[in-house]
């Protein structure tokens, strides 16, 4: 099929904000960090059940071994991406601020891989599950929704939407993904179209990378499901990655408030998932690194870089060549929707795609004033919220309309608080609200 | 490494400030200004001088009385001085200009809770108050390049002889004949509307839709020549450009954003075609302003994904 064929027409949505994409590192390809002395790899990666370690203190781990595994159905396995002795398990708080156990490993450098890893057969759907549980692969694109979950929900699905959408600024993460493993990612799309019998996959990618979208239907060109395989360019505006436009985009579907992909008929995978799922079925080896994108005001050489899940940010910085200003905010994933760390001590999380060091600069483009109701966060809401009415709302503690103003529909993107000209906390203001009508 | 700061997303944000978008007001307001001063000599610069730091004044301290921050540094108060100055007779005795800012500062914007929190546009409260309780030096117009008391102003002389002593239609544009300061002058209003729109500071909706009203109105009421002499005189370019487009005061979404400029043309129509007075502009947007946060509501957007009630019932 031509590429033009393969490209679905465009869909108009409301709302979202022209972000500068500052997308220094597209053209980097991705470099392998030497093995970090020490790694602290976290027992709760996912939404669900934390794991219960299964190793001790003093083990011998090597690259693939099981350090932690739950018995509830909402969780994922997690492994050692780095062969060493695990020195102890802590307690850690994650970016979300809960507490949770890690195990500690002081490596040995030698990366010894595990002799125990299996390359996995498909013949069934349950097959594909269960290769995806033990894979250890959750949601990549930062939410770590166990990915076994959700690719067997009980509703019929006619559409696998691949979120490749990119939007937030400096991440290329997903990018060098598509160019560096572009077989992969149509494989594992493959994987799932046929197991889980889905007729289509879309893959909804910003207009801003057209060597990825060249690539992926080169490939796709030559598989024997071609016909099945979509692409939907959007215009780069952010947030054309936010689930409930990705699968809009892709389908012309509008997920009714407070329901799933799986309500309307589709699956949202992030890009980077699929290619995991290709690469575990190919290899045996479970998700233990991960390509992060190190970039922001504050670092010297900005990059993409694999690290071992459980490795330390002050590593992975110290790797792109440190800080050549002091840095005031360090935000695990994209400005737009990523979480500041209170140190540079925390380590990588499975779902983690980018580590970005800003400078007082950026850090502090401006004081809080009084909403002068300019409006400019009700035309930016891609949900056609009303924030500045919310944060009237909330100020008095109205559920009853706070629940009419369709708060729960929120996603979080920020758009409202970025476009604010009083630098209003807007994105604050919403999940109080969301608390409060919950 | 123990001074990083932590707080939610999102860590980058949009360029533009409160008080980046007055700066833009203020700009788009300096070719009126200009314009006043060529056509109405320099005691138009002192009135807009004395109205801008009676206005700057007023705010500081009431900010110190009421025990709240300054918030003069983001220029709010500057326009409301100068919206308020364009909208005096350059003959105006300075104190009264003063009592006016005051009034707008103090009365209209500080005591309801500062910027942000005023339901009324303070400068044209300070013109009505100022229109209210000095009547006459309020309508005593000056022709331009003269000092030549008592010239109408191009209403008042359509509404006591219809189109016989009108000036030209160069002179409408250029804004030589008798009116305020800053409302006379089209060609400069319109540079700073453009301008406001280009930076998008504005949305077009108000303006057009305001001025689109009254001419639609006027047209059938007196014609083409009428309804061009209508709309550019009598403060409708200086009201729907500058002050109906007041963030605070008007509605927040496209669709209220239109219902309420509709609705200033519609009352500014109607009090110069059925009213005692020749010029309606201020009386329409503050009664529209009054009524912004009822039409907020009425006009609210529906969220993504909401379904109407009639199908979410069908549905069932």
């Amino acid at each position: 099929m031509a590429l033009r064929n393969r490209i679905l027409p465009n869909v108009k949505t409301k709302g979202g904000v022209k972000v500068d994409h500052r997308k220094n590192t597209a053209d980097y390809e991705t470099e392998t960090m030497p093995v970090p002395k020490q790694v602290a790899v976290a027992m709760s990666q996912h939404i669900g059940a934390p794991c219960v370690p299964c190793v001790k203190k003093g083990d011998t781990v090597c690259v693939g071994t099981l350090l932690g595994d739950s018995d509830q159905p909402v969780s994922s396995p997690v492994y050692s991406g780095v062969s060493g002795v695990v020195s102890s398990i802590t307690d850690i708080m994650l970016a979300t601020g809960v507490m949770t156990k890690a195990v500690v490993i002081d490596t040995d450098g030698q990366q010894t891989v595990c002799d125990q890893l299996e390359r996995p057969v498909l013949e069934t759907k349950q097959d594909l599950l269960d290769a995806v549980r033990r894979c250890g692969l959750v949601g990549l694109g930062g939410a770590g929704f166990p990915a076994h979950i959700k690719l067997n929900p009980a509703q019929p699905i006619d559409t696998l939407v691949i979120n490749a959408a990119e939007c937030e600024p400096y991440i290329t993460a997903d990018y060098r993904e598509m160019i560096e493993c572009a077989k992969d990612v149509i494989d594992g799309i493959y994987f799932i179209l046929k197991y889980l019998d889905i007729p289509k996959a879309v893959i909804v990618v910003e207009d801003n990378k057209p060597k990825a979208i060249e690539l992926l239907s080169q490939i796709a060109n030559d598989h024997n499901f071609s016909d099945r395989f979509f692409i939907m360019r959007v215009s780069s505006q952010y947030p054309k990655g936010a689930e409930k436009l990705t699968v809009y985009l892709a389908t012309g579907r509008k997920i009714p408030a407070g329901k799933l992909p799986a309500d309307v008929g589709c699956i949202v995978m992030n890009v980077s998932s699929v290619s995991t799922i290709a690469k575990y079925v190919k290899t045996g080896m479970p998700l233990v690194q991960k390509r992060l994108t190190v970039d922001g005001s504050a670092i010297v050489s900005p990059k993409n870089v694999f690290v071992p899940v459980g490795t330390y940010i002050k590593d992975v910085i110290a790797f792109a060549g440190g800080y050549k200003k002091e840095p005031k905010k360090i935000i695990m994933g994209g400005p737009m929707m990523g979480y500041a760390m209170p140190d540079d001590e925390h380590p990588i999380m499975k779902y983690s795609n980018a580590i970005l060091a800003l400078d007082e600069k950026e850090a502090y483009p401006k004081e809080m004033s009084a909403c002068i109701r300019c409006g400019r966060c009700v035309q930016a809401c891609p949900m056609r919220l009303m924030p500045t009415k919310v944060e009237a709302h909330l100020k008095v503690g109205d559920k009853e309309r706070l629940q009419k103003d369709g708060v729960l529909n929120c996603m979080e993107c920020g758009c409202c608080a970025y476009v604010c000209p009083a630098c209003r906390p807007l994105v604050q203001v919403m999940r109080r609200s969301k608390a409060i009508v919950k | 490494m123990n001074k990083l700061v932590v707080s939610s997303s999102p860590h980058i944000c949009a360029k533009d400030s409160v008080r980046s978008i007055m700066l833009d007001v203020i700009i788009a307001l300096v070719p009126a200004g200009i314009a006043a001063v060529w056509l109405f000599g320099f005691r138009s610069l002192w009135l807009i001088f004395t109205c801008v730091s009676a206005a700057v004044l007023a705010e500081f301290i009431s900010c110190k009385i009421l025990k709240k921050e300054n918030t003069t540094g983001d220029l709010s108060a500057v326009v409301t001085g100068l919206l308020l100055a364009y909208n005096l007779p350059v003959t105006l005795p300075l104190w009264m200009a003063v009592l006016g800012s005051v009034v707008a500062i103090v009365v209209v914007k500080q005591l309801f809770g500062g910027i942000g929190q005023n339901f009324v546009n303070p400068a044209l409260i300070g013109r009505i108050f100022l229109m209210t309780s000095f009547a006459t030096p309020m309508t005593t117009w000056t022709a331009p390049f003269t000092d030549a008391v008592s010239s109408a102003t191009p209403l008042a002389s359509m509404a006591a002889d219809g189109m016989a002593n009108v000036p030209s239609l160069v002179d409408m544009l250029i804004g030589n004949h008798g009116g305020c300061m800053g409302e006379t002058c089209v060609i400069a209003l319109v540079i700073g509307g453009i301008y406001l729109m280009a930076r998008r500071v504005i949305s077009p909706a108000i303006p057009l839709c305001y001025i689109g009203t009254v001419a639609v109105v006027m047209l059938f009421a007196g014609g083409g020549e009428y309804m061009l002499y209508q709309i550019l005189s009598g403060g409708l370019l200086l009201g729907a450009i500058f002050m109906a487009t007041d963030y605070t005061t008007s509605p927040v979404n496209l669709k209220g954003k239109i219902v309420y400029a509709v609705g200033c043309g519609l009352i500014t129509v109607f009090i110069r075609l059925f009213g005692n007075m020749a010029e309606g502009v201020s009386y329409s947007i503050v009664i529209m302003n009054i009524l912004t946060p009822h039409i907020e509501n009425l006009t609210a957007s529906k969220p993504f994904g909401f379904q109407r009630r009639k199908k979410q019932e069908a549905a069932k």
